[in-house]
């Protein structure tokens, strides 16, 4: 209000002649317009928030309330599972950072990452190129490759138990014989996790075959048709036009690897129980044992935010990669 | 040679002559062949009768003696039919919601200008990064909390909004010309009906593309309904085959897990046949489910 007083008799200083009704209005209306304005607003915007509303009530209670669930239970503990909470700061993270199982699952989980995550991408881009152009053919062999995807990781987990059976088993029937000593597959903590790299590569190659088949439809067919002029070779027009153009599909595909890397943990569940010796224990597996088997919730989401953190660099750069793709706001 | 010069008659004339394309080509067979073999082996295992011994279990030639005592004996041992009908049930209750939310909330990004459009829309962005399984154990709490522990709908609640699916229709809703809407709104048409008689009809294939995603995201889930559900007649498929599993392991029963593990996939190997070129145009559209 003191304000208000202040500019109406500045300007009656300023400008006499000026009627005293403008100054009024110019002080006294802002105020009521950016009220109204923003009710009229809210009031033109009423319609889209209720179609909105049934999403992000389950968005504010499955997604961000469970964030902020995740950042307290991480702060609270329990001296016995039936004792009453009580608030230990940073404890949790540090039982989680001094526990020897979390750092092997997280050394694990990169070798997991890494190593599932080149194969299958490298596999894709051969499926991709090879069966790029569309016939009865290459159909058929695209939907045999893509079969995997659909088949629930549980489902693959039971038919490589018996793929990798010791003695008996599909790989050494097969190729036992060509081995001097037959490894124990899944029973050898040095071998373990690389079989369980094995089905996710067989699982997602397919997948990702599919957005490297869509990146292939966006190299320009006059450019290919200018290098065979050239008498540029398959390795030249690959290297110098194929994989500039395939440069987003590369970004998105290595996004999706990792996550998967982090959330297809199922096969371990059903195969190996993260054993031998923790050899096959991943982060995700980490926590489900955290808090189904030790009903240790402070540990579990003391575990669940140090994993959400560490996704956040990659979020930050597919975030980008997804924002373009949905088109923005 | 003649064979893959036939395929190859398509191709630019400078290029029909390269050799590494074709070998490429070649590598990709063997492979296709390689990828095939776990899901060869099932369909052989399960016909195999158990007199011909462990020792033939991982012949890849079929028995000539076939069997069906395997499916038989799984369908008897791991009641399955009720896993499938659990998993059906979830599947459609997800499928049903999310078409409501998505239907609407993908209206409201497409259509509808409002204040803070820019930030809602990065908020629902954000689910497609914070992969839902990676926050199971809050949202078990929350579950637990609301009383919906060990029932289906447990299970279903945490899918009920999808961002990817609102981004599908949003998509599929923009590219609907306005002209038809102004004509409905002079006819004195509510909100309502026109999404129900002008977009809707109109994204039809958006929704199969949606329902395809999500089904299949569903069927296969494992860990969260694993966690929530905890009595057996409520398991869905996933769950019943790695108890079956674990159990059938402990016999050597091989030929029967095979046999449950063919039941297990059979529904979405047969619908993805018959609607090939669907489901693999819809995972093209899916990034993250």
């Amino acid at each position: 209000m003191a304000a208000t007083m202040r500019s109406i008799s500045r300007r009656d200083e300023m400008s006499l002649a000026e009627p005293a009704a403008l100054p009024v209005a110019a002080s006294v209306a802002p105020r009521l317009h950016v009220l109204k304005r923003f009710s009229s607003r809210f009031k033109t915007s009423l319609p889209a928030y209720l179609l909105l509303l049934p999403s992000l009530i389950f968005l504010a209670l499955f997604t961000y309330g469970a964030m902020g669930r995740v950042f307290i239970d991480a702060l609270y503990q329990r001296a016995t599972p039936k004792a009453p909470v009580r608030f230990v700061g940073l404890d949790n993270i540090n039982a989680v950072l001094a526990d020897p199982a979390f750092i092997g699952a997280v050394v694990n989980n990169l070798i997991y990452a890494v190593g599932t995550a080149i194969p299958s991408i490298g596999l894709a881009l051969l499926f991709a190129l090879a069966l790029s152009r569309t016939h009865a053919v290459n159909s058929a062999l695209r939907a045999a490759l893509f079969l995997p995807v659909l088949i629930p990781m549980v489902a693959a987990s039971s038919l490589f138990l018996f793929i990798f059976l010791p003695n008996v088993g599909l790989l050494d029937h097969y190729i036992g014989r060509l081995l001097p000593v037959l490894p124990n597959w899944l029973g050898d903590p040095d071998i373990a996790l690389y079989a369980i790299m094995v089905i996710t590569i067989w699982k997602n190659a397919g997948y990702y075959m599919l957005f490297f088949l869509a990146g292939l439809q966006a190299v320009p067919e006059d450019v290919m048709e200018a290098a065979h002029l050239d008498g540029a070779g398959p390795y030249p027009r690959f290297r110098h036009i194929i994989l500039p153009e395939l440069k987003p599909t590369f970004l998105f595909v290595i996004v999706v690897a990792t996550l998967n890397a982090v959330t297809q943990v199922d096969h371990v569940f059903v195969m190996t129980k993260g054993g031998p010796s923790n050899s096959t224990n991943l982060v995700l597996f980490y926590i489900y044992q955290q808090a189904v088997e030790h009903y240790d919730i402070g540990k579990a989401s003391a575990a669940t935010l140090l994993t959400l953190a560490a996704l956040m660099g990659l979020t930050a750069l597919s975030f980008r990669t997804m924002a373009n793709r949905e088109g923005g706001p | 040679m003649k064979l893959l010069d036939a395929l190859w008659k398509d191709a630019p004339l400078a290029t029909r002559g390269e050799i590494t394309p074709k070998l490429g080509f070649l590598l990709t067979v063997l492979l296709a062949i390689v990828w095939l073999i776990p899901l060869l082996w099932m369909g052989v295992a399960t016909l195999r009768p158990a007199s011909d011994g462990i020792n033939a279990m991982a012949e890849l030639m079929p028995s000539l003696k076939p069997t069906l005592d395997n499916v038989r004996d799984a369908w008897e041992i791991g009641d399955f039919p009720r896993y499938a009908l659990d998993t059906t049930f979830i599947c459609a209750g997800i499928l049903l919601v999310q078409f409501v939310t998505i239907t609407l909330a993908g209206f409201a990004f497409a259509r509808l200008s409002f204040a803070g459009k820019t930030l809602i829309f990065y908020m629902f962005l954000m689910q497609l990064m914070l992969v839902p399984v990676l926050l199971i154990v809050p949202n078990l709490k929350l579950v637990a909390q609301l009383g919906l522990y060990d029932t289906l709908t447990g299970v279903m609640m945490p899918f009920f909004a999808s961002a990817f699916g609102t981004f599908l229709m949003r998509q599929a809703f923009e590219a609907i010309p306005t002209e038809l809407e102004d004509a409905a709104l002079i006819d004195g048409a509510s909100l309502f009906q026109r999404i129900r008689h002008i977009y809707v009809p109109l994204s039809m294939p958006s929704f199969s593309a949606f329902a395809i995603i999500s089904v299949t995201s569903h069927w296969n889930d494992f860990l969260w309904p694993l966690m929530v559900i905890n009595s057996p007649d409520k398991r869905p498929l996933t769950v019943g085959l790695s108890v079956f599993t674990a159990t059938a392991e402990g016999t050597q029963a091989w030929g029967t897990i095979a046999a449950g593990t063919l039941m297990v996939i059979a529904p979405l190997l047969v619908t993805f046949l018959i609607f090939q070129k669907r489901f693999i145009s819809s995972f093209v559209t899916s990034g993250i489910k």
